[in-house]
């Protein structure tokens, strides 16, 4: 460990926070949808996978990143109203485990139909244009994507949040979180608002999948190992809490950086390692309630 | 009248030969698959499911990471064979022993949580179990799996058998299945099994009455994890080789699918579903190489419309005749 400088640590730490962004925009997809309807959408994973070769086929088609950011996630966020609508709605009242079950098998069905469309390979994502290259941060070079990813990450959290604090639809999330029958009472079409935070959830989960599809090859099972991290992100942060995803995100990042830097073979188990030791002291999660375990 | 009487002392009956039933059937099995290969598949992959069912269909646990244990037995009884050369029998045993030994970590950190937090731990902490044994490549064969099973002849009480035969090869599993199922059906009977029904069926009311949730939850995850790992054992005798797919998150979520398609909570439904399962990929994959879109639509379909599962459903429609 000769070259080891507070410079390049400093850095590491940096791209932990890039890496950790992605975990982020996982895990607060997940989040919402739990927090608001208690149910673990397991085909998140799917969703974020549908959202990277959405950014494929509609950057074929404009040309433009920045037009596929907002398109698609509108696109895969409908696919989550219909699934909501369809395929969901059916199981609210029963079994806690169904709602899970379904999503499970749901994504089979869209890892085999985006191999049925796009083939079985990866398809490389270049990064954007105007992204390309690297900027001096004051410590060393740093990927300008990684950066953005940063950026955009932040103003997402930040959005969500100004959303669910302080408009009145937001209000009405929290409400519903806490309560849905006293919702029913005000007269609140309840199932409404299921319906558009399973889809802003989905619709979050496709945005990842752009986002993070120049890091890495686009294929159809892309989405699976990530929707382990985004449990053990959940799991460690509190189910349902939207700080919770964003301090627990950037932990993990933070702690898979680190870990690459000292011991590369322990990379991939640190997770679950920091995933055992937050259960063993807290159960719950850093920042989750007790009662909504159950 | 009479036929009510009758059907629900054949119910009873059934019940209370539930063990032996299933094995009768078992017996037969062979000659009624288009071939024997596939016979030993739902064989030991059902065992698995009967296995998973314990936790998921009697204490209402939903695991998914039990390809964890699939996977550690299979990996302990070929690591056992190809690289100390303990003989099969002792082979199978360290490859339940192992099974059972993850199975006590994960549990031990499982159970600390509850409803679908506890599906998403188990999911987390299986991918972590298969990381290990992917990097473990000097044991294992990482990537490419464990290979060098070769087991042509077996001695059992003094016997030599010929293991390349299907059919003396289905048997010689059936063997282990048969005790297993046995092993299996005297749990469930006993005042433990009762228990585990208990805690599915309200979990604050078992507490009340002085059983120790956690603990009982915490043995039902091992003995479920040890089943598993003994279904991973002769699935790697059958095999030969031990594909790192078998640590996969995909195979957990194939036993959850087969449990879900035979009945949960049902003596016979994983044997079913582990059938139904195997027979509908290997007719889709004559047809089309994306049989997983099927396999996945037919599941959806059955947790909307099903949700008993086909032994289920059926033994529900004998009782109401």
């Amino acid at each position: 460990m000769s070259g080891l400088t507070l410079d390049l640590l400093l850095l590491q730490v940096v791209t932990g926070v890039a890496l950790g962004s992605v975990f982020v925009l996982l895990a607060i997809g997940l989040s919402l949808i739990f927090g608001m309807l208690t149910i673990v959408n397991f085909a998140h994973g799917a969703f974020y996978m549908v959202g990277a070769y959405m950014g494929v086929f509609l950057y074929g088609l404009t040309k433009n990143f920045w037009i596929c950011l907002v398109l698609v996630p509108l696109a895969v966020g409908s696919i989550g109203l219909v699934v909501e609508r369809f395929l969901i709605r059916p199981l609210y009242g029963r079994n806690i485990d169904d709602p899970l079950l379904l999503t499970f098998g749901l994504g089979y069905v869209f890892i085999e139909t985006i191999r049925i469309l796009f083939g079985l390979n990866g398809i490389p994502f270049s990064t954007p244009a105007g992204l390309r290259g690297a900027v001096d941060i004051g410590i060393g070079h740093f990927p300008l994507y990684r950066l953005f990813l940063i950026g955009a990450t932040g103003v997402l959290v930040l959005g969500l949040w100004l959303f669910i604090e302080k408009t009145k639809f937001g209000l009405i999330i929290r409400a519903g979180a806490r309560d849905p029958e006293i919702l029913k009472v005000l007269g609140i079409d309840v199932s409404k608002i299921w319906l558009l935070v399973f889809g802003m959830g989905t619709g979050i989960a496709g945005l990842s999948g752009i986002l993070a599809a120049p890091l890495q090859a686009v294929t159809p099972e892309m989405g699976i190992p990530v929707l382990a991290e985004a449990f053990v992100v959940t799991v460690v942060g509190g189910m349902g809490s939207l700080i919770g995803a964003v301090t627990a995100g950037l932990m993990v990042g933070i702690v898979v950086a680190m870990t690459s830097l000292f011991m590369p073979e322990m990379a991939k188990v640190s997770i679950f390692l920091l995933m055992a030791l937050v259960l063993l002291v807290r159960p719950q999660g850093l920042f989750g309630r007790a009662g909504l375990m159950g | 009248m009479i036929a009510t009487t009758s059907a629900a002392s054949l119910i009873a009956f059934g019940k209370r030969h539930r063990a032996a039933l299933a094995i009768a059937v078992l017996l037969v099995f062979p000659w009624l698959m288009p071939y024997e290969a596939l016979a030993v598949n739902i064989l030991v992959l059902g065992l698995y499911a009967v296995g998973f069912n314990l936790l998921f269909g009697y204490t209402g646990l939903l695991s998914f990471g039990h390809a964890a244990f699939l996977g550690s037995g299979a990996y302990g009884c070929g690591i056992a064979l190809v690289h100390f050369g303990v003989p099969w029998f002792g082979s199978i045993l360290i490859g339940v022993l192992l099974s059972a030994f993850f199975a006590a970590i994960m549990g031990f950190l499982a159970i600390r949580t509850r409803g679908i937090y506890f599906a998403m731990v188990t999911l987390a902490l299986s991918q972590c179990v298969y990381y290990l044994f992917y990097q473990a490549v000097n044991l294992t064969g990482g990537e490419n799996g464990l290979r060098g099973i070769n087991l042509s002849e077996i001695g059992i009480l003094g016997f030599s058998v010929n293991f390349l035969n299907p059919t003396t090869k289905y048997y010689v599993i059936l063997a282990f299945v048969a005790f297993a199922l046995w092993l299996f059906s005297r749990l469930l009977a006993s005042p433990f099994g009762a228990v585990l029904e208990a805690i599915r069926e309200n979990e604050s009311r078992a507490r009340a009455c002085g059983y120790d949730v956690a603990r009982v939850k915490f043995i039902a995850f091992v003995i479920s994890g040890a089943f598993c790992g003994l279904a991973g054992a002769l699935k790697a005798l059958h095999l030969s080789i031990v594909p790192i797919e078998t640590l996969h998150y995909l195979t957990s979520g194939q036993v959850v699918m087969m449990a879900l398609l035979g009945g949960m909570n049902t003596f016979f439904g994983p044997f079913v579903g582990a059938a139904a399962f195997l027979l509908l990929e290997d007719m889709l994959t004559t047809m089309t190489s994306h049989w997983q879109l099927v396999l996945g639509a037919v599941f959806v379909i059955f947790v909307l419309f099903f949700p008993k599962g086909i032994w289920g459903s059926a033994l529900a429609w004998m009782v109401r005749k």
